[in-house]
């Protein structure tokens, strides 16, 4: 969404070429860190966002429950997703706030086949450049967390851009300067781990033993962090993925797939060539025009006609 | 000087219409297809306008490339059924690919190689407009889910490449056997041309068995 910032790329998607920041030291990475056990679901984060963003999200259908919207769209970049979880004689009200993740390894940037229409700033934030994007929902299968809507009147893809337009002049996302209760932090990757970690002491004196932070390492940890109660049990929390990657899938198509297909065109080709220019067509003798003229008759007698 | 036999018919004008329908589609879908597999390849977007169009154009063209397929499929499908000649010949590709084809078998409308091509392209054709639709999210992105696309996209890009492999057998088979060319730009092929290649064929087309 966002218009390229003049922040530094890191990746830039579809391009073989090395992206301008390469070879400069790196810049400091950036992390929103959301801690689900403080989060009391007003939504003022996805009001926020839309704001901010100048977002218009059209109005839809409740499904009587609390989720509203009910899922991501092209409009809505972040979602409170609420879940019961009962056990025991306990009821806990598990209120997760969905949207990217901001992966170091980013599965929609591997899957784009437009160049620059998915960049990845020294920062760590990953963002959609609307300009190139060709709205093919590539993304959305390079993505293991489920997060990218492509718009049906634009055709492009859209996601939380993690408010890069803030972050470049030194301002926190929307949705962290909007939280009221600063269960959303921002700040860099290295201070939101050190906060975590005292969150989870907290947690853990008040009961919570399985309390932790995700940050999975299977995309190369992300720059939305959460702390969670049940670190234990991520998918409680709406699904989240206990151990999110790249599909295997993905990899193979984005991966070996390219120049293996490459090579077998052009290795098919070659033959052909070598093929000519080695035995060489395969022609039609006289001697096999009066074996077929023998069996048909010939044509004389039809020129003759004409 | 003996006279040359009478060109034999091969296609009618419909068949070679439905033929070219179904060629130009394939070249555009491998042009828009290549596009969006390599980005090395993605300059090839330009033809068809952009990104965007290309994206969007595609998956039509794949449509247009089904039906005019299922034409030739319908219109060629029992001349390809696969008998013992055929296994013979296969057995002896290596003189067929030095140009040595006395002493095989006399062959029907279609060689061994002919019929790999028809069947490889028809079971291909069949798996990319399945896989196609999975990832037609314009109109069709609610009906699977994710991992499915994501299967899909492999198989999209496995059969595709595996396609254009085949088209590349084909059209060489064209220039490398000479008089080949002349069934679909005029619908006929010189007497010793069927003789030579399809000479069961021919006996059937001269009523001469």
């Amino acid at each position: 969404m966002s218009v390229l910032q003049a922040l530094d790329l890191r990746r830039r998607s579809a391009s073989s070429v090395p992206p301008p920041a390469a070879g400069k030291p790196a810049a400091v990475a950036v992390a929103k860190l959301i801690d689900v056990s403080k989060c009391i679901g007003c939504k003022a984060c996805q009001t926020a966002c839309l704001e901010w963003n100048q977002l218009d999200q059209p109005i839809g259908y409740t499904d009587g429950t609390y989720n509203n919207p009910t899922d991501l769209t092209p409009a809505s970049w972040t979602v409170m997703r609420f879940t019961e979880y009962e056990h025991d004689d306990d009821l806990e009200w598990l209120i997760r706030k969905d949207g990217c993740m901001h992966c170091d390894d980013p599965g929609c940037l591997k899957a784009c086949p437009a160049p620059g229409a998915i960049v990845q700033y020294t920062n760590g934030i990953v963002d959609f450049i609307s300009d190139n994007c060709i709205g093919c929902g590539y993304c959305v299968k390079g993505c293991p967390f489920n997060i990218p809507r492509i718009s049906q009147t634009t055709s492009k893809a859209y996601k939380c851009t993690l408010c890069s337009d803030r972050v470049v002049v030194g301002q926190a996302p929307a949705c962290a300067k909007a939280c009221p209760t600063q269960a959303i932090y921002f700040g860099t990757k290295e201070e939101m781990i050190a906060h975590a970690g005292k969150r989870i002491v907290d947690l853990k004196s008040r009961g919570y033993q399985n309390a932790g932070l995700y940050n999975p390492d299977g995309v190369g940890g992300t720059h939305v962090m959460y702390v969670l109660q049940h670190r234990d049990k991520p998918s409680l929390y709406a699904g989240l993925p206990d151990n999110p990657h790249i599909s295997p899938l993905v990899g193979i198509w984005k991966g070996v797939m390219k120049p293996l297909s490459l090579a077998a065109i052009a290795f098919a080709g070659a033959f052909g060539f070598l093929h000519y220019v080695t035995k060489g067509p395969n022609t039609v003798t006289e001697h096999d025009e009066e074996k077929a003229a023998e069996l048909s008759g010939t044509d004389r007698a039809g020129s003759d006609r004409a | 000087m003996t006279g040359h036999a009478k060109p034999v018919s091969r296609y009618t004008a419909v068949a070679r219409i439905n033929h070219w329908i179904t060629a130009v589609s394939l070249i555009l879908l491998a042009l828009s297809g290549m596009a969006l597999f390599h980005p090395s390849l993605y300059f090839l977007t330009y033809l068809f306008g952009g990104g965007q169009i290309t994206r969007a154009v595609h998956p039509w063209i794949g449509v247009v490339l089904g039906v005019s397929f299922l034409g030739l499929f319908i219109r060629f499908f029992t001349l390809n059924f696969w008998n013992r000649d055929d296994t013979i010949w296969m057995k002896n590709l290596g003189s067929v690919i030095n140009n040595k084809e006395e002493g095989l078998p006399e062959l029907g409308k279609y060689n061994a190689g002919q019929k790999l091509v028809f069947w490889g392209q028809s079971i291909l054709i069949l798996l990319l407009l399945g896989s196609g639709f999975v990832l037609w999210d314009t109109y069709f992105a609610s009906y699977t889910t994710i991992d499915q696309k994501r299967l899909s996209a492999v198989v999209h890009a496995l059969c595709a490449i595996g396609a254009i492999l085949i088209w590349i057998v084909h059209v060489y088979a064209a220039i490398w056997v000479k008089g080949t060319l002349s069934a679909m730009t005029r619908g006929s092929v010189s007497g010793g041309w069927a003789w030579k290649h399809h000479r069961k064929w021919f006996r059937q087309e001269v009523g001469k068995p």
